[in-house]
C-alpha cells in the first residue's frame, strides 16, 4: 500500500502552527517521495542540522526531516564513538538522539524521531569532536577492550589518584551523551490533575476501538497519546477496517470521539508513570513543537490523571536482531522504513535489504517496491517464504535468501553492502545495499502494566513478553497485550473498553467492535547472529553481545547483575529496544529458557521527563508559598531587611543611613527598647483558640504546667514535652474567659503543635469538651516594648482604659478600645525583659496599628526592631527558643524542671523521669561569656575542661546562641554544658574547629540582664 | 495514592500525613494512685516505643492536615498500598458535647 494523503487533522490538536518564511526556497530534499504522506507540502519549514541549512515539511519529525534529505549520520555513539544513524521512527529510538536549541533552551539527548519539526528548528549532533564525520574519538574504538563490560570495576584498580587525575577526565570526555543547558530555564511548566472513568492508553487501533467502546457506553474516557496525532500503526501500515481503507475508518473513528462530549483526546501526551489507587502520571509536551511557548504558554505539563479503570493499548516496539555491524547507520527496523515511506514519504534508501525471522517483516516489501524503490534481497533464517507473501516474490521478482546477515560494511555515509550467510551450508555472498531493514518479531509494550512489580509471562507462539499481573484495574489490549493482527487488536480493545466502563457503572452499549483481518504471523525467533565484528546489544550504551557473554562468564548471571555490570538498559532509552535481546542472549549463555532468566525490573518513568516539569511552577520565589506578616509591606516601606523564617519573611532589622552595619542597626534598636520604646511584629507566633468546658482540662495534659487553675484575665508561661519526655514547645497562653483560652505556640512549631493537639483532642481524650481553632492568621500582634511602652499605648487606647500596674498588672490579659472603636486584646507579657504588652488587633489592622505607633510614640523616639535585636535581649534575659528546644532537651536541661507538676498526669510526663533524662551529668542551659572581653563567641563552638585537649572525651557541650550584648559591652551566649548550673564562675575552654580558634570563657547565669525581673515588672 | 476521608471524601495522599501503628494505647493511671512507678513507666516505654511491623494489613493513623484536619483511623495493606478502611478518629468531626447530644 501507499501513505495517505493527508488534507484535514485527525486530531483536534494535530494543525502544527509552523511559521512559514515567505520567499524560503525548499532545498533539494533528495530523499522525499513524490507520493503521499501524511505532511503538509505547502508548509515548508527549514531547519539546521549540525548548522547545516535543510528543508522538511509541517507534519516532519526532525527524523524523518532527515531522512527526507538523505542524512544517514545523526550521531556518535556513547562509548566508542561509532557512526550512529536512525533506527527505529518512534520514542524507543536508542540511537539518534541530539542536541535541540541553542543557549538557556539547550536539550540533550532529544529523540530525534519524537521532535516534531518547527520552522527555525536548530538541531545539533552529540558525542563528536571536532565534526560529526571527521570524529577523532572514534579511536575509542581500537581501545574497545579496556571498554569491556564491567570496565569501570576493572581497570581502574591501580592507585586512588589515578582516578581523579587521569581516568575520569578521559572518560568524561571520551564517553557520554549531550551537554545540558548552562543558564536557567526561561520556560515554565505545569501540573494539572485530571480525572476520568476509563483512561485509555495509547491511540492505535486497540486504543481506538477501547475509546469508542468505553464513550459510547457513556463513561467519562480520557484517550492519551505520545505521538501528534492519533492512529498508531495505522499511520504507518493502514488495511483495510470494516470494508474500509484504514485512513477513511481512522477519519470517522476519530470524527466520533470528538462528537463524544464524555471523551477527551490528549496528544502529544505520554504516559509515564502507574501509582498507587489508580493514579497516573503523564507528559504533555504542549510547545516543544514550536521555537519557543507563546506567552503565558508551558512548555510541557506533567498530568496527574486518577481513573477508575485504564486499558493500556501502548502496542509493540519491534526488535533488532544482533549482528556484527547492526549498529551502521542505514540499519533501521523494518516498521520505522515502513514509517518513513507511507507516513512521512521520506525514502530510507533506494536498493533495501529486509532481513527477517517473521512475517510481519514482509509487510516492508510492498512498502519499498510501491513507493519506487527497489529490495535487493529478502533474508530470512527460516527457509520458507510465508504463504501470504508468496505472491511479492513473483511480482516483484524478489531475491530470497535463507540465510542471516553476518556482517555489514559500509562507512560514516552509512551500509554500503551486507555479508549474508547460507543458514543450511555456511557460504556467505555479498549484497549491495543502501538501506537494511530488520525485523526480530514484536515485543509488546509490557513496562506500563509491570509498573507494580508485575511479572510479564513469556509466549512462545510470538516470542515475546506479555503483561502477566497488571496493577489493579488495569486492562491491557492490543499488541501491549500480545495481539499481533489487526483484526484482534480492533476485537481486544473493544471488549477491554466495553469491560473497563461496565465496571465503572456505565449502562450505554458500547456498540460493535470494527472488523479486519487477522494476518498470520509466525516467528521463528533469531537473537544474535555469532561473527567476528562488534554486534550491539543496547545501542544507546554501546553493550555487545560479546559483553553479555563475558559478564555470565564472569558470573553475572542474574538479569540484575548483567544490567549492572554490563549498563544494559540503564541509559535514556532504558533498554526498550535492547533489554529482551539482552536477556536472550544472556539465555543461551547459560543454558537456561528465557523466563527462567526473567526480566529486570520495570520501573517509572516510561519515558524520560525533565525535571523542570517535575518542579512545574515551583521554582525560584514559588519554590514554596510565601507569608507575609500584617505589618510587611509597612516594613518594606520602613526600610527593613527581611529574613525568610520557615515559610515566613520577617523584618530582621531597620538600618538606618549611616550605619555600617547590621550590628549598628541593631545595637541601635535593643538600646532604643530598653531605654524608651521599642515595637516588633511578633504575627508569626503560632495561635489557637482553645474553648470548651474541659479546655483547662485539656491544656493541664498537654502542658507541663497547670492551667486550669489560671485567673481569666490572665496569662501564664507553658512548656509542653513530647510522650518520650524531651521538651517540644513554648509560649504563653492566656485565660479569656472561664470556657476560653488563647494558646501560643513559637513560629517554627506552629504547625506540628495543631496537629500534636488535634492529635491529643482527637484521639487521646476524646472524652473532653474542647475545641480548637488555628488562628495565627486572625490576628496582628505587636510587642510593644521599653520604660515608655504604658505612655505609648495610652496615647491608642481609650482614655478610659486603666493601664496602671493596679489595673493592669504584669502577666494580664484584657480587651481594650482603641480610639478610634476597634476593639484589641492587650496582654501584659514581655519577652525582651522590659516592661511590655502585646497588643492583638484582627490582621487587617496591623499596618496600621503599625503606623499608628509609629505617629504616637514619635514624643518618646519610638523604633521598629526586627528579629535580631528580638533575639539579642532574649538572650540578655536568658529566655530559651529554637537553638535550646532542640529537640533532645528536658524541661530541666532548660532550668524549667520545677514547672513540671506533680499532682497531674501529662503528656511526658512518665518518660521525662528516665534514668537518662535526669541523670545528673546532662547539658544544661547556662550562660557563657569570653574572659577576652574583646572576643566575638560563635555558636557551634565546643566547651572543653579549660587546658583540656580537644576532643569526643573531653567535649562537655556546646555554645548554642550569642549576641553581641549592648548591655554587657561584649559578646555572649547561652549553651549546653555537662552539669552546667554546678559551675557558675567556672573557666572552660572554648574550642572552635571549623574556626579553628581557642579561647577561654566564663560560665555563669543565664541571665545577663535584671536578673530580678524588675523592668518588666514597672 | 488516594484517601477516602469520611468527612473530605476521596483525596490525594499529599494532603494528609502518616503518624504509624493505631495500635497501642496511651496508658492511663492515677497520679498517686497506688501504682508501681515500674510498671506504669514499663507500660509508657511500650506504648512510646513498641511497634508491630506488619506486612500486611495494618491500622494506622493519618491525620488530613491539608483538609478537615481530623484524625483518621486507615486500615491499609502495607504491601500492596490499598485502603481497606478509612474511619474518623473517636473524637474527630463534631464536638464530644454535640456527640452527647446537647
Ligand atoms: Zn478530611
Amino acid at each position: 500500500m501507499s501513505g495517505y494523503s493527508q488534507s484535514e487533522p485527525l486530531a483536534r490538536t494535530a494543525p502544527i502552527e509552523a511559521n512559514v518564511r515567505k520567499g524560503a526556497k525548499p532545498a533539494s530534499q533528495s530523499h522525499r517521495l513524490p507520493g503521499d504522506g501524511i505532511i503538509d507540502r505547502r508548509s515548508p519549514l527549514q531547519f539546521s542540522f549540525d548548522g547545516k541549512t535543510m528543508t522538511g515539511f509541517a507534519g516532519d519529525t526532525l527524523a524523518s526531516a532527515l531522512v527526507a534529505n538523505g542524512v544517514k549520520l545523526v550521531g556518535r555513539s556513547f562509548k566508542y564513538h561509532r557512526p550512529r544513524g536512525i533506527v527505529t521512527a518512534g520514542s524507543e529510538e536508542p540511537s539518534a538522539l541530539v542536541e535541540m536549541r541553542t543557549g538557556a533552551r539547550r536539550e540533550p539527548n532529544t529523540r530525534a524521531t519524537t521532535q516534531e519539526l518547527y520552522d527555525g528548528l536548530i538541531a545539533n549532533s552529540q558525542n563528536r569532536w571536532p565534526s560529526l564525520r571527521r570524529d577523532l574519538m572514534s579511536i575509542n574504538q581500537l581501545f574497545a577492550p579496556i571498554f569491556v563490560a564491567g570496565f569501570y570495576y576493572k581497570t581502574f584498580m591501580w592507585p586512588a589518584r589515578f582516578w581523579e587525575a587521569i581516568y575520569e577526565p578521559m572518560i568524561r570526555r571520551a564517553a557520554g551523551l549531550g551537554k545540558s543547558a548552562e543558564l536557567p530555564d526561561p520556560d515554565h511548566y505545569d501540573k494539572a490533575w485530571a480525572h476520568c472513568d476509563v483512561l485509555v492508553v495509547g491511540a492505535g487501533p486497540a486504543g481506538l476501538s477501547a475509546a469508542l467502546a468505553a464513550g459510547r457506553a457513556g463513561s467519562r474516557v480520557i484517550l492519551v497519546e505520545e505521538d501528534s496525532l492519533i492512529g498508531g500503526r495505522l499511520l504507518s501500515d493502514g488495511g483495510e477496517i470494516d470494508g474500509l481503507d484504514a485512513r477513511e475508518w481512522l477519519r470517522r473513528a476519530t470524527r466520533e470521539l470528538v462528537s463524544l462530549p464524555n471523551v477527551r483526546i490528549m496528544t502529544r501526551t505520554a504516559l509515564f508513570g502507574v501509582y498507587d489507587g489508580g493514579t497516573y502520571a503523564a507528559l504533555e509536551r504542549v510547545s516543544d513543537n514550536v521555537a519557543m511557548p507563546d506567552r503565558h504558554q508551558v512548555r510541557q505539563r506533567i498530568w496527574r490523571i486518577v481513573a477508575r479503570r485504564s486499558v493500556v493499548t501502548a502496542g509493540a516496539i519491534e526488535r533488532p536482531i544482533v549482528f556484527s555491524g547492526n549498529d551502521r547507520p542505514g540499519v533501521m527496523m523494518a516498521s520505522a522504513v515502513r514509517t518513513y515511506v507511507n507516513r512521512f514519504a521520506a525514502l530510507p534508501g533506494k536498493r533495501v535489504a529486509l532481513f527477517t525471522n517473521n512475517d510481519d517483516g514482509w509487510r516492508t516489501v510492498e512498502t519499498i517496491e510501491r513507493a519506487g524503490a527497489h529490495v535487493v534481497a529478502v533474508i530470512d533464517p527460516r527457509h520458507e517464504v510465508p504463504v501470504q507473501y508468496q505472491r511479492l516474490v513473483d511480482t516483484y521478482d524478489l531475491r530470497v535468501l535463507a540465510g542471516v546477515v553476518s556482517d555489514v560494511k559500509g562507512g560514516v555515509d552509512g551500509v554500503r553492502s551486507i555479508v549474508v550467510t547460507n543458514g543450511k551450508n555456511g557460504l556467505t555472498q555479498r549484497i549491495d545495499t543502501d538501506c537494511l531493514a530488520v525485523s526480530g518479531g514484536w515485543n509488546p509494550n509490557v513496562g506500563l502494566s509491570c509498573f507494580h512489580r508485575g511479572k510479564p509471562i513469556w509466549r512462545e507462539d510470538i516470542a515475546a513478553f506479555v503483561p502477566g499481573n497488571a496493577p489493579k484495574g488495569m486492562a491491557t489490549a492490543g499488541a501491549a497485550n500480545g495481539e499481533l493482527s489487526l483484526g484482534a487488536c480492533l476485537r481486544d480493545g473493544h471488549s477491554a473498553g466495553a469491560r473497563a466502563a461496565a465496571e465503572c457503572g456505565a449502562v450505554g452499549k458500547p456498540g460493535e467492535a470494527s472488523k479486519a483481518d487477522d494476518e498470520a504471523y509466525s516467528i521463528t525467533p533469531l537473537w544474535h547472529v555469532k561473527g567476528k565484528g562488534k554486534a550491539f546489544v543496547d545501542f544507546q550504551h554501546d553493550v555487545t553481545a560479546s559483553d553479555v557473554t563475558l559478564a555470565q562468564r564472569e558470573g553475572f548471571e542474574s538479569v540484575e547483575h548483567l544490567k549492572r555490570y554490563t549498563t544494559l538498559g540503564m541509559a535514556t532509552d532504558q533498554g526498550k529496544t535492547s533489554n529482551i535481546n539482552g536477556l536472550a542472549i544472556m539465555a543461551e549463555a547459560s543454558g537456561r529458557t528465557i523466563p527462567e532468566t526473567g526480566t529486570t525490573i520495570y520501573r517509572p518513568p516510561y519515558a524520560p521527563v525533565a525535571i523542570g516539569a517535575f518542579a512545574g511552577h515551583h521554582r525560584d520565589e514559588n519554590f514554596h508559598a510565601t507569608r507575609l506578616t500584617p505589618s510587611h509591606h509597612w516594613a518594606a516601606r520602613h526600610g527593613a531587611v527581611f529574613v525568610d523564617t520557615g515559610l515566613w519573611k520577617r523584618a530582621q532589622w531597620y538600618p538606618r543611613a549611616g550605619e555600617k552595619d547590621w550590628l549598628e542597626s541593631v545595637t541601635r534598636e535593643v538600646l532604643a527598647v530598653r531605654n524608651g520604646v521599642g515595637f516588633c511584629d511578633v504575627s508569626t507566633l503560632g495561635k489557637v483558640d482553645v474553648r470548651g468546658a474541659d479546655a483547662g482540662a485539656f491544656l493541664d495534659r498537654v502542658y507541663i504546667n497547670a492551667f486550669s487553675s489560671l485567673a481569666v484575665g490572665k496569662a501564664r508561661y507553658g512548656l509542653m514535652l513530647r510522650e518520650d519526655g524531651i521538651v517540644m514547645d513554648d509560649g504563653t497562653t492566656s485565660r479569656l474567659a472561664e470556657d476560653h483560652y488563647f494558646l501560643t505556640t513559637t513560629t517554627a512549631k506552629a504547625g506540628p503543635v495543631m496537629q500534636h493537639l488535634e492529635f491529643c483532642r482527637q484521639v487521646l481524650f476524646p472524652e473532653l469538651d474542647v475545641q480548637l481553632t488555628s488562628a495565627t492568621d486572625q490576628w496582628a500582634q505587636l510587642s510593644i516594648a521599653g520604660p515608655n511602652a504604658r505612655k505609648l499605648l495610652q496615647a491608642l487606647v481609650d482614655p478610659s482604659e486603666d493601664l496602671t500596674n493596679e489595673g493592669f498588672p504584669f502577666m494580664g490579659v484584657r480587651e481594650v478600645q482603641l480610639r478610634g472603636g476597634v476593639t484589641a486584646r492587650l496582654f501584659r507579657i514581655s519577652f525582651s525583659g522590659e516592661m511590655a504588652f502585646e497588643i492583638s488587633v484582627p490582621a487587617r489592622y496591623g499596618a496600621a496599628m503599625a503606623e499608628n505607633l509609629m505617629i504616637a510614640g514619635k514624643p518618646y523616639g519610638v523604633t521598629p526592631y526586627g528579629t535580631e535585636a528580638l533575639g539579642v535581649m532574649r538572650i540578655e534575659k536568658g529566655h530559651v527558643a529554637g537553638p535550646e528546644l532542640n529537640g533532645t532537651t528536658t524541661a530541666d536541661d532548660l532550668g524549667l524542671g520545677k514547672m513540671m507538676s506533680k499532682k497531674k498526669d501529662f503528656i511526658g510526663r512518665v518518660m521525662a523521669g528516665r534514668e537518662a533524662l535526669t541523670a545528673p551529668n546532662r547539658q544544661v542551659v547556662v550562660g557563657i561569656k569570653p574572659v577576652d572581653r574583646a572576643r566575638r563567641l560563635r555558636s557551634g563552638a565546643h566547651v572543653i575542661p579549660k587546658g583540656a585537649i580537644p576532643g569526643p572525651q573531653t567535649d562537655q557541650g556546646y555554645v548554642t546562641s550569642v549576641c553581641f550584648s549592648p548591655m554587657l559591652d561584649q559578646w555572649i551566649g547561652l549553651g549546653l554544658v555537662e552539669r552546667g548550673r554546678e559551675r557558675t564562675g567556672e573557666i572552660v575552654g572554648i574550642h572552635d574547629p571549623l574556626r579553628t580558634e581557642d579561647y577561654e570563657a566564663e560560665i555563669c547565669s543565664p541571665v545577663f540582664y535584671d536578673p530580678e525581673g524588675v523592668r518588666q515588672r514597672g | 495514592m488516594r484517601i477516602a476521608c469520611p468527612f473530605c471524601g476521596e483525596r490525594e495522599n499529599g494532603e494528609f500525613t502518616y503518624l504509624g501503628d493505631a495500635a497501642p494505647k496511651r496508658p492511663n493511671f492515677v497520679v498517686d494512685g497506688g501504682e508501681s512507678p515500674e510498671r506504669i513507666e514499663d507500660a509508657f516505654y511500650d506504648y512510646v516505643y513498641l511497634r508491630d511491623n506488619l506486612a500486611g494489613v495494618m491500622r494506622e493513623y493519618w491525620y488530613h492536615g491539608g483538609g478537615c484536619r481530623s484524625w483518621l483511623v486507615a486500615e491499609r495493606n502495607t504491601v500492596t498500598h490499598e485502603f481497606i478502611a478509612v474511619t474518623a478518629a473517636p473524637g474527630a468531626g463534631a464536638a464530644s458535647a454535640m456527640r452527647a447530644g446537647e
